[in-house]
This record gives structure tokens, C-alpha cells and sequence, in this order.
């Protein structure tokens, strides 16, 4: 019997990389079965595409002009989502900055906006859809828009908790020694909750490309969501699977890349969070 | 490690296998129990007749004369419904002749139109602010649910006002949102292509026109009953039997048309006056003799290629089409267009003509 389910068990480097790798063969390999069952009873089966249909449809998206608009459609919806998303959550993680750190740090402003900033967090983005939409139009605005308020609330709740965190001797010594009330929270409290703010802003990513695609699937010309949406009118599943592929990826580097920012400017972080 | 954790090892074990071999059987349960049909369908003025065989009884008793059984399902989501379909999951779902050739058909699932039950004349179309004809299109940002009928529709209307595609952009818009959007827009420019009850909604807004619709191309959209080639001509005989004396019923004058009226306009959510306005739009074949006579003219030949060039430019065929013959269509004559060996939507008139015989 395998002792790495055991409550001690300290499985060596090469069985932990096995471990973490099963799940995924295992996906592959129940996924190469049925397509090829599929196959098999229907050679234009659609549903659960080959290896080989996909990577003609992944030919077709990222490697050939489009017949009609003549562009690369994978790159051409990759840059209109990108900076969709990009507008959205870097708008929000500066705001939020700005909002959480005086927050914390000045109980004027605490008391004018703790409670409505908790209210509008509370808000699911999705159901107001609509509603955005028709106050913002069918184009860019709407969807910048609901990417923004589906993250900025929650980035503003994050970075607020961490500025409320600074000892408050910290700020006292600092203000002894005659730094300014703009220095406190600028100078001093700033660069101590930046790590806390790119964190948060990671963990926002996920619900952003959640709102990306909602917002794309609804009215859009071009972009990530909107290609899915489009093909599945005619069940282009060898498109669709690359396409949840690439955003996987996508999303995955996006993530890795704000830890390495952070590890790499903001080590100490790291340090107390163990 | 001592023997009772040996034995709760082998437990864990025993339960994952037998987890995903339940999985795995409640697929193989669905492939089996096939003595029982399922057919789905979606809101759509000309599809409500359905609803009512089902929960009049009709729909049972033709079953039962044939000796199967039927469920219809609702599916809320049209395109949904098709993809299920397509999928596996159901015997039978009503849909455009253009989605049967892009979606079922294009997927290798070989088809049949059993019942044409009806073509849009004026339930799809055009509408514009501050415009009164499709040259207006020109330059504005057209919303409408791409790669559908009203797709089609545009670049039909487009081609006889000498304009192209490449003249107007268009915005994909989900049809569950498209009537609130282009209500709620405040560009003095939106245009908006759709269907009913969303079109009756959108064309009596103000200083609004309805440009173009379908009744400029007859024929051209027609809704079908399509079953898998494969199913049991004891389910074909069952739909085509339960539909015309549905039709029958509510092209009548007694009180149970009204009560079916009434009945599909509920379904359908909206008023008995609302529900008759868009069937005047629907061109409805209440005889099965004229519905035979439509499917074996020659103009659903026509039709079907205008279909699948329009299909074929815009890529609806997918990956490996090279040309508009990739997938066969058949006609009741016999004839063929497109790939003799890879024929895979079939237009039927057989139960239509026992329909009309009074055969079935």
C-alpha cells in the first residue's frame, strides 16, 4: 500500500513531481479515450475533438490569417483581452491602493467609506450586468468597467487590512521625528503594503478574467470570451479547448509573474508571511 | 504498517474505482436505455405547437399507438439545445435548416428533417434608429447573435442593396440581452438584427424602422423537426403524427383551438394577441399537403445553397472544409447537393406524405 497518504509521510523529490503530475495524465489519458471512442463511432465528431483536429484548429486561430478580417484571430482576441484586463485591474489595484492605504491610516476617511466599500464588495458584479451595459454602452467602457468593480472593492478590503496592521508606534516615532502626515502614509506606510496590494491583485485575477469573458460573451466584436462564444454556434470545440488552454496559460504566468515582483523586490514580505 | 491500515488502504482504493466506474456507467446507461426517445426544443413562435402535443396528451398518444416513448425536453438555450443534440444527448431537436447543416450535420451526426413545419415570413428582421432602408447599415455598429439565422438574414439583405459585409461592423450580442441593449442604447446610430418576440419588441420602440425582414426571402429560414437518420421510423411516424393533428387542432375554430392558442401564447410568455401577431409572421404549413409541396419544390434546393455558401464563407463548416460540397444535403427527388459520399442532412416529405394520406 502507498505510504504517501500516510499522515507522516515525506515522499522523496521524484515521487512529490510524480504525485503533482498524476492528476494531469490522468485528465489526458481519460480525455484521449473518449475522443478516440468518439472518433470512432462518428470520424466528424465535434464534441470531444482528436489531438490532431485541435491542433489544426489551433493552426487555423494562431498560425493563419483570417479569411474575412485578415488578422490572426488568437493574437488579435489575446490583445483586445489584454487590454481590457489590464485597463480594469490596473485601474482598480491603484485606486485601491490609495483608497485602502488612507483607509487605514485616517479614521475620517475610514468612517466615510469602510461600510460602502464592504457594501459594494457584496455586490455580485455578474448580476448588475446588464445594468452596466445599458448605462455604459455596448463597447469598451462596460467591460473596463465591470472588471473594475468586480476587483477593486475586494483589492481595497486587502490592502485596507494590511495598512491597518502598521504598528501605530511606527507611525508615532515617524511623526516624532517631523515627517509630515503625507510622508506617514506615502513614504512610510506605502512601500510596506505593496506586497500586500500585489498579492491581493493576484488573487483578484482570477474573478477578473471571470468578469473579462462574462462581459465578452455578452456584446463584443473581438476578444478571448467573445471567440468562444462565437464558436460555439457551430460546437468548434477544437477551438474552444486551445482557446481555455492559452487563457489557462495566460492566467497562470500573469500569477507567477506578481510573485516573482514580489520576491523579487519584497522579500522581507515573504519572510514574515512563513 | 499494520494490517488495518492495510485493509482502509485497500477501502480508499475500492471506493475511487467504484466512483469512477459509476461515472463512467451512467454514460454507457444513456446509450442503452434507448427505447425511450427524447426530443428537445427551445422557445420560437413556429415550435410552441409542441409544448401543447406534449402536455395535451397528443403527443402521448401517438407514442403509445407506436409503441414507444417520448419525452420532450425543454432546453431554454437554442443553441444549447442543438449542441445537445448534436452531442448525443437527445433523438430529435427542432431547428433552422441552417443549423441543421452547420451544427449537426457539419458534426457527422446524419439527419433527417422529418416535419418543415413552417418558414419565417417576417418573424426575423432589421431594424434601425434613424434610418428607413439597409443601405443606412452602411458604417454603423449592427448587434445581432453572429453565425445565426440573422447573420444569414444581414448579408442577404446586404447583397441586394449592393452593400457588403465589410460595410457595417457587427457586434456579437447574446439574444438573451440584445432587445434590452438596443432599447437602453443612446447611439442615434444602433441597428439590431433579431427575432420574435424580440423583434415585436425592439420595432415598436421610437423613431425606430424595421428595414428588411424575412418575408423578402421567403423560404429561406425554415424550422424543422430533425431527427437522428437512425432513429426508429416508429418515432418519426409518432412526431410527424402528434404534429398535424396538433395543427390541425389549433387552424381550427372550435374552443380547443383558442384553449391551444391561449395555451402556446402562455408558453410562449406573452399575450394571445401577441402570440397571433407573430404567427402571421410565421408562415405556419397547418397542411401537411402544403408542407409536402414546399419540401419537394425547388425552391428549398435554392435555399439550401444560398445556405451553405453563406455557411461556408463565413466558416461555419470548421476545420477541413474546403469548399461549399464538404457535407451532402438530400431532397426528397433524390438529388443530392454537395458530397454524395458524405450526405448528412436529409430532407424527408415520406411522413409528411402518409400525413397528408392520412396514412400514419
Amino acid at each position: 500500500m502507498p505510504t504517501f497518504l500516510g499522515l507522516h509521510a515525506q515522499p522523496s523529490r521524484p515521487l512529490q513531481v510524480m504525485l503533482a503530475l498524476l492528476p494531469f495524465i490522468a485528465l489526458v489519458c481519460v480525455y484521449l479515450g473518449v475522443s478516440e471512442m468518439r472518433y470512432r463511432n462518428n470520424p466528424a465528431d465535434k464534441v470531444v475533438p482528436t489531438l490532431g483536429k485541435m491542433a489544426e484548429g489551433v493552426n487555423q486561430v494562431a498560425f493563419t490569417e483570417d479569411k474575412r478580417t485578415g488578422k490572426v484571430l488568437l493574437w488579435d482576441d489575446t490583445l483586445s483581452s489584454l487590454k481590457r484586463l489590464g485597463t480594469g485591474i490596473g485601474c482598480a489595484a491603484v485606486l485601491a491602493l490609495l483608497a485602502g492605504l488612507n483607509m487605514g491610516l485616517f479614521p475620517g476617511v475610514r468612517n466615510l467609506s469602510l461600510a460602502f466599500i464592504t457594501f459594494v464588495s457584496i455586490i455580485p458584479p455578474l448580476a448588475i450586468l446588464p445594468i452596466l451595459f445599458i448605462v455604459f454602452g455596448v463597447e469598451e467602457t462596460a467591460k473596463v468597467v465591470l472588471i473594475f468593480i468586480g476587483t477593486f472593492p475586494m483589492i481595497t478590503r486587502g490592502v485596507y487590512l494590511a495598512a491597518r496592521k502598521i504598528p501605530t508606534e511606527q507611525i508615532f516615532k515617524a511623526l516624532t521625528l517631523g515627517a509630515s502626515q503625507f510622508a506617514v502614509a506615502y513614504r512610510i506606510v506605502l512601500p510596506q503594503i505593496m506586497p500586500c496590494l500585489i498579492d491581493s491583485t493576484r488573487l483578484s485575477l482570477g474573478a477578473a478574467w471571470l468578469f473579462l469573458i462574462a462581459s465578452e460573451a455578452i456584446a463584443s466584436t473581438d476578444g478571448l470570451g467573445y471567440r468562444i462564444y462565437l464558436v460555439r454556434r457551430y460546437l468548434a470545440m477544437d477551438i474552444i479547448i486551445p482557446y481555455v488552454l492559452w487563457i489557462t496559460l495566460l492566467g497562470f504566468l500573469f500569477d507567477r509573474l506578481l510573485q516573482a515582483w514580489i520576491s523579487k523586490r519584497y522579500s522581507w514580505y515573504l519572510v514574515t508571511k512563513e | 504498517m499494520n494490517l488495518s491500515h492495510r485493509v482502509s488502504h485497500v477501502y480508499k482504493v475500492v471506493l475511487v474505482a467504484m466512483v469512477l466506474a459509476a461515472v463512467f456507467g451512467m454514460q454507457c446507461n444513456g446509450a442503452l436505455a434507448a427505447q425511450k426517445h427524447r426530443i428537445a426544443w427551445s422557445h420560437y413562435t413556429g415550435w410552441e405547437p409542441w409544448a401543447y402535443a406534449a402536455d395535451s396528451g397528443i403527443l402521448k398518444k401517438w407514442a403509445d399507438k407506436y409503441g414507444i416513448e417520448i419525452e420532450l425536453v425543454l432546453v431554454n438555450d437554442y443553441v444549447e439545445s442543438i449542441n445537445l443534440y448534436t452531442g448525443g444527448q437527445f433523438d430529435g431537436c427542432v431547428m433552422t435548416n441552417m443549423d441543421a447543416l452547420t451544427i449537426p450535420a457539419v458534426g457527422g451526426i446524419d439527419s433527417t428533417a422529418v416535419i418543415v413545419g413552417d418558414f419565417s415570413d417576417g418573424n426575423d428582421g432589421i431594424v434601425v434608429r434613424n434610418g428607413t432602408s439597409v443601405k443606412d447599415l452602411k458604417g454603423r455598429r449592427v448587434m445581432l447573435v453572429e453565425l445565426s439565422v440573422s447573420h444569414y438574414l444581414m448579408a442577404r439583405a446586404l447583397e441586394q442593396s449592393g452593400l457588403s459585409e465589410r460595410d457595417v461592423t457587427t457586434v456579437n450580442t447574446s439574444d438573451a440581452d440584445i432587445a434590452g441593449l438596443f432599447l437602453a442604447s443612446k447611439d442615434p446610430k444602433a441597428a439590431v438584427i433579431t427575432w420574435n418576440p424580440l423583434l415585436m419588441q425592439v420595432r415598436n420602440a421610437k423613431g425606430v424602422n424595421l428595414v428588411f425582414d424575412s418575408s423578402k426571402i421567403p423560404g429561406e429560414i425554415m424550422d424543422l423537426m430533425v431527427v437522428r437518420t437512425s432513429a426508429p421510423d416508429a418515432l418519426k411516424k409518432a412526431l410527424t403524427g402528434a404534429w398535424y393533428e396538433t395543427m390541425a387542432i389549433m387552424s381550427g375554430h372550435s374552443k380547443t383551438a383558442k384553449d391551444a392558442v391561449q395555451f402556446m401564447a402562455k408558453t410562449a410568455g406573452g399575450t394571445e394577441a401577441e402570440f397571433r401577431a407573430q404567427l402571421r409572421t410565421t408562415r405556419m404549413f397547418y397542411q401537411a399537403a402544403e408542407a409536402v409541396a414546399f419540401t419537394k419544390g425547388p425552391d428549398v434546393k435554392k435555399t439550401m445553397d444560398y445556405v451553405r455558401t453563406f455557411c461556408f464563407t463565413h466558416g461555419l463548416f470548421g476545420q477541413g472544409a474546403t469548399s461549399k460540397d464538404h457535407v451532402g444535403v438530400s431532397f426528397p427527388d433524390g438529388s443530392i447537393l454537395g458530397d454524395p459520399k458524405n450526405v448528412k442532412l436529409r430532407f424527408e416529405a415520406t411522413y409528411m406524405e402518409m400525413a397528408a394520406g392520412n396514412a400514419l
